[in-house]
């Protein structure tokens, strides 16, 4: 996978910040002084790390996780299946949309074709059969909806495996 | 919607504006976020709490690139699975420590006939496999047909962007 990092600067501190820190934040005039505490280490050192992880892309935020649909927004995957020929002119279509807040490329073991995998993030719930809608348009394929019909699990929550 | 819920969703939203790319990094992010949207900080504590208990925030921390912490195999099991016993056998796997999403979703038969999604992880592809096969095994009998869908590129990583 091109994207892959270079994670090799990750130490034993680190380690600890992205495993530990996962979720918990404190809510409180010096969270990190908190939080630093809880790791043995300082708070500036703390910001300093969080800083680097970010920077390297070892993290990809830190901050709030939020959850569209409980502010009246919505969150639905949806899947294209998409010729080679046409892949590159398929991707940037779909990426150039601001709605589109994932996008995968998949390949299944088996016989699944569905080889494009995205998250559209709306506002207001109507806005996602407008955005497949318009992604059907541009692109001239159809669009796979598979909104969530019930979650009983999501927590992504993986420790650091080097 | 009344006008005083508008006004106060709006600061809401605004604060999920603010946080959405990340959480300051200084040393009292919730007091440099009150400045910023001209509330004091206590307020933006409160709210954040409330948002917290609502489930507008699932949590607060890091979100690793799961890729750059060793997680180099994503497999996306999808199974048709008898309607009337979803929720139960989607209870079960989503119990599985090392299943990380679980959903029920809709099938659109005949090009997808599955109905339930687990996501999981690991450094490998046969690590995947080897737990989508405990999976298939819990489904048992259940389990009518399967598939497991690798990511093979990230084409585009940018979550939540509300408001321009």
């Amino acid at each position: 996978m091109p994207e892959v990092v270079e994670a090799r600067s990750i130490d034993a501190i680190d380690r600890a910040i992205i495993d530990r820190l996962q979720g918990d934040f404190p809510i409180c005039e010096q969270p990190y002084a908190v939080a630093a505490a809880a790791l043995g280490i300082e708070e500036n050192e703390l910001l300093a790390r969080l800083q680097r992880l970010l920077e390297t892309r070892v993290l990809t935020r830190f901050g709030p996780m939020f959850q569209v649909e409980r502010m009246g927004g919505a969150f639905v995957l949806a899947a294209m299946r998409v010729p080679e020929a046409d892949w590159d002119r398929v991707v940037s279509t779909v990426n150039a949309l601001p709605e589109v807040a994932h996008n995968y490329r998949r390949e299944g073991e088996k016989s699944s074709d569905f080889n494009m995998w995205f998250v559209l993030a709306t506002e207001l719930r109507d806005g996602i059969e407008r955005t497949v809608k318009r992604i059907e348009e541009a692109c001239g394929l159809p669009v796979y909806a598979f909104p969530k019909i019930r979650e009983y699990f999501v927590e992504m929550k993986l420790r650091v495996r080097r | 919607m009344s006008a005083a819920v508008a006004a106060d969703d709006e600061l809401d939203r605004r604060l999920v504006m603010a946080t959405q790319s990340g959480l300051p990094l200084v040393p009292r992010p919730y007091h440099q976020l009150g400045e910023q949207l001209g509330i004091p900080a206590d307020e933006v504590m409160r709210r954040f709490r409330r948002m917290l208990d609502s489930g507008v925030i699932r949590r607060i921390g890091a979100v690793p690139n799961h890729y750059a912490i060793g997680y180099t195999a994503n497999g996306m099991s999808v199974w048709d699975v008898p309607d009337e016993r979803v929720d139960e056998l989607g209870g079960r796997i989503g119990a599985l420590d090392f299943v990380s999403h679980c959903y029920h979703r809709p099938r659109n038969p005949p090009a997808w006939p599955y109905n339930l999604f687990a996501m999981t992880h690991g450094s490998s592809r046969q690590e995947v496999l080897d737990k989508v096969a405990r999976i298939a095994a819990l489904l048992g009998a259940d389990c009518r047909a399967s598939d497991v869908l690798f990511s093979t590129k990230i084409l585009k990583k940018t979550g939540l962007r509300i408001g321009g």
